[in-house]
This record gives structure tokens, C-alpha cells and sequence, in this order.
């Protein structure tokens, strides 16, 4: 047993401002809702704006990480460099069924990123927010409705030997009980190959051409019944609705010109 | 990989409750660390397991991660996951990452324990 009530008590008339600490600059600014004010060529806005953001206690599904590596392997390149390259590139080391719009700013914290997808054959256009940027990593977090609820952590680190590691990092469960069916059916499986085409693709950057491994646990197997109105923001939903009422939208448009 | 530039250590504060002390920093490389404090913390019938956070000089996103994986686990014991001494600036990144929904955040020591008999 431990007696620290006078300790608190000095501790609290004496509580000073404490300095900015090291990671202040590295981190966002919290928003209580997605705020959008120009939108990059090509991209759509329809579930971003006005969203909240989620994490990884707020979803509907199995909580899974997920960590897949590769080794850039005889390259004389930092991990610094090789993140610099990555947030650099990050739209064009997608595949093509999964595009990603950054801002002008590009990967920064607080910036939006714009995304159209395909999932399981569904169209998808949701986005995600930087919410941690600094020389050798950055995170970005889903907002509702997007099929996932987490954190998407990609990263750099020397290995023992020196060897440059890229590595990406997701901490998720599927935003809802569409999601949570779609991702143990076929959805996961896409999802693995998508971040393995990433880290392909970064390390082709560099001339290196080494498997990708992939660690995966179940944190937590519970699925969240209390989220199940998760299920209205469905971005899915929402994209493939807005997709088949462009024409009635075109002839509103049309009506209004004259 | 980088060693892990952090202390943790525990104390029992009484039957329902242990406090452990972070010190320096909470990224992806404290996880050995805080999951050791977390198995001697929790020995016995600890209801609640207490972070003190007055002397956390740094996080990242990964360090919000761990804290995830340990919430996880903690729920899985029927246990609770409180914190005390967090700056402003960690505050608003636990309202950033939402972890403010499920762990609870208190200014000090004695209001976390007195929350843990809650």
C-alpha cells in the first residue's frame, strides 16, 4: 500500500505548464467532425465531409493486426528515405482498383485523403485522415462509414543487420455487419493483397525485389453488437446509391441551367 | 530494431487497484515492457489497473496501439483501464484516437483509485 494524497496535494498547487513535448508537431489537431474544403480532381467527397472519425474500439468487427514487412534488401537507403518516397508516391504505389487523392499538402498531419475503391466489386469512395506524420512514419484513421474502423500505420526501421524494413501496420475491425461478412468472405483477402501491392511497389521503387511477409493476430475475435448503427453510414451503401442516381442528378443540373 | 526508451514500474495502491508508473517514451518498441507491468499488475484480484502518465515524454501512433492491445486485454480480465497525469497535449490525442471513449482519464491519482471502486 502506497499513502500519495500530500504528495498529489504538493504536486497540484506547485503544477506548472509543462514544455511542448518531442511528437506535438508529428500529431493532428482534433476535429470533432471531417471538414473538406477543396476536393482534388477526380476524387468525390460524398462520404467524407461531416464524418467522424473512428478507431479501433469503435467498429463492428473481429479486431485483427495486421503486419506486413519487406526487407529493402542490398539498397543503401535510410528509413527516412524510404518513408520520404512513400508519402511522396502514396497514390501511385496503389493498385489500380484502389485510388487514392491526396491534397495539395499531401501526406501531412491533418490532411484528408481521398479514396475510390473497390471492394469485394463494390464501388467505395470514402477517405481517411492523416492523423500522425513524422520523419520515419505516418498513420492514417477511417472515418465512419468507411469499411474499416482503425489505424493504418506505415513505417520504416533499420533491421539488426542495417537493412532498411518498410512496414505497414493495421489495427482494425470492419466498420459494420455488411463489412464484417464481406471481409471474412473475400474482403480480407483483398485487403492483404492491396497492402502487399503497396509494399511491392515501394520496394520496386528502390530496385529490390523481396517477398512481403504478413503477421496477423486476432486481438480481439468479439464482434461489438452496441455498433451496429454503423450500418447507416456505410459508405458502400452510400457510394453505390449516389452512383445510380448521377443521372437524376445530371437532369437536375441540366433543369436548373435552363 | 531500436530498444525500448522506457521504465514501468508497479505498485499495489490497495486490493482493487495497481498503479503503473510510465516513464519516457510509448512507441511499438515499449510493448515487451508495458505487457510485463501489465501481467504483475494485474497479479492477484486487481479490479483496476491504473497508468500514470505524469512522466510519458513521448508517443506515437503505434504507442496509441499498444495502449489498444493492453484495453483489449484488460476488458478480457474484467478488469478496468484508467490513467491519470496526462499533459493537454496527450488529452486531446486520446480525444484524437477516441481511446478517451473506453479508458478512463483522470487528473489524479487519488481521483483514478477513487473512480476504480466505482
Amino acid at each position: 500500500m502506497t499513502d500519495r494524497t500530500s504528495q498529489n496535494e504538493e504536486q497540484g498547487e506547485q503544477r506548472q505548464p509543462r514544455p511542448e513535448p518531442r511528437d506535438a508537431a508529428f500529431w493532428a489537431k482534433r476535429v470533432d467532425k471531417l471538414e473538406v474544403s477543396a476536393v482534388p480532381d477526380g476524387a468525390s467527397n460524398v462520404n467524407v465531409h461531416g464524418r467522424r472519425e473512428v478507431g479501433a474500439l469503435q467498429g463492428f468487427g473481429q479486431l485483427w493486426q495486421k503486419t506486413y514487412r519487406v526487407r529493402l534488401t542490398g539498397v543503401e537507403t535510410t528509413p527516412e528515405e524510404a518513408v520520404r518516397v512513400w508519402k511522396e508516391r502514396f497514390p501511385e504505389l496503389q493498385p489500380p482498383n484502389s485510388r487514392f487523392y491526396p491534397s495539395m499538402a499531401g501526406v501531412a498531419p491533418g490532411e484528408v485523403l481521398f479514396i475510390s475503391a473497390s471492394v469485394g466489386g463494390m464501388p467505395v469512395h470514402t477517405g481517411v485522415r492523416v492523423i500522425y506524420a513524422d520523419d520515419e512514419s505516418f498513420t492514417v484513421m477511417t472515418p465512419e462509414g468507411h469499411p474499416e474502423s482503425g489505424w493504418n500505420t506505415f513505417s520504416a526501421y533499420a533491421d539488426e543487420d542495417g537493412t532498411t524494413v518498410a512496414q505497414i501496420q493495421s489495427l482494425a475491425r470492419a466498420n459494420d455487419p455488411i463489412y464484417e461478412i464481406g471481409f471474412r468472405v473475400v474482403g480480407a483477402t483483398e485487403q492483404e493483397r492491396l497492402w502487399t501491392h503497396v509494399l511491392k511497389s515501394l520496394s520496386a521503387h528502390f530496385g529490390v525485389n523481396e517477398p512481403v511477409s504478413l503477421e496477423k493476430t486476432c486481438v480481439d475475435p468479439k464482434v461489438q453488437w452496441s455498433q451496429i448503427r454503423n450500418l447507416w453510414h456505410n459508405a458502400g451503401a452510400r457510394s453505390m446509391i449516389y452512383t445510380m442516381t448521377a443521372p437524376l442528378r445530371w437532369r437536375r443540373d441540366r433543369a436548373r441551367r435552363g | 530494431m531500436p530498444q525500448a526508451q522506457v521504465t514501468m514500474d508497479v505498485r499495489r495502491v490497495n486490493d482493487n487497484a495497481s498503479v503503473i508508473d510510465v516513464k519516457g517514451e510509448l512507441t511499438a518498441f515499449a510493448e515487451g515492457v508495458l505487457m510485463d507491468a501489465y501481467n504483475q499488475a494485474s497479479d492477484g484480484r486487481v479490479r483496476a489497473i491504473v497508468l500514470n502518465f505524469e512522466g510519458l515524454e513521448y508517443m506515437n501512433s503505434s504507442g496509441i496501439g499498444l495502449l489498444v492491445t493492453l484495453l483489449i486485454r484488460v476488458n478480457r480480465e474484467k478488469q478496468r483501464l484508467l490513467t491519470y497525469g496526462l499533459s493537454e497535449h496527450y488529452r486531446s490525442i486520446f480525444q484524437i484516437t477516441r481511446l478517451d471513449d473506453a479508458i478512463g482519464i483522470h487528473d489524479t491519482e487519488d481521483e483514478a483509485i477513487e473512480a476504480a471502486k466505482a
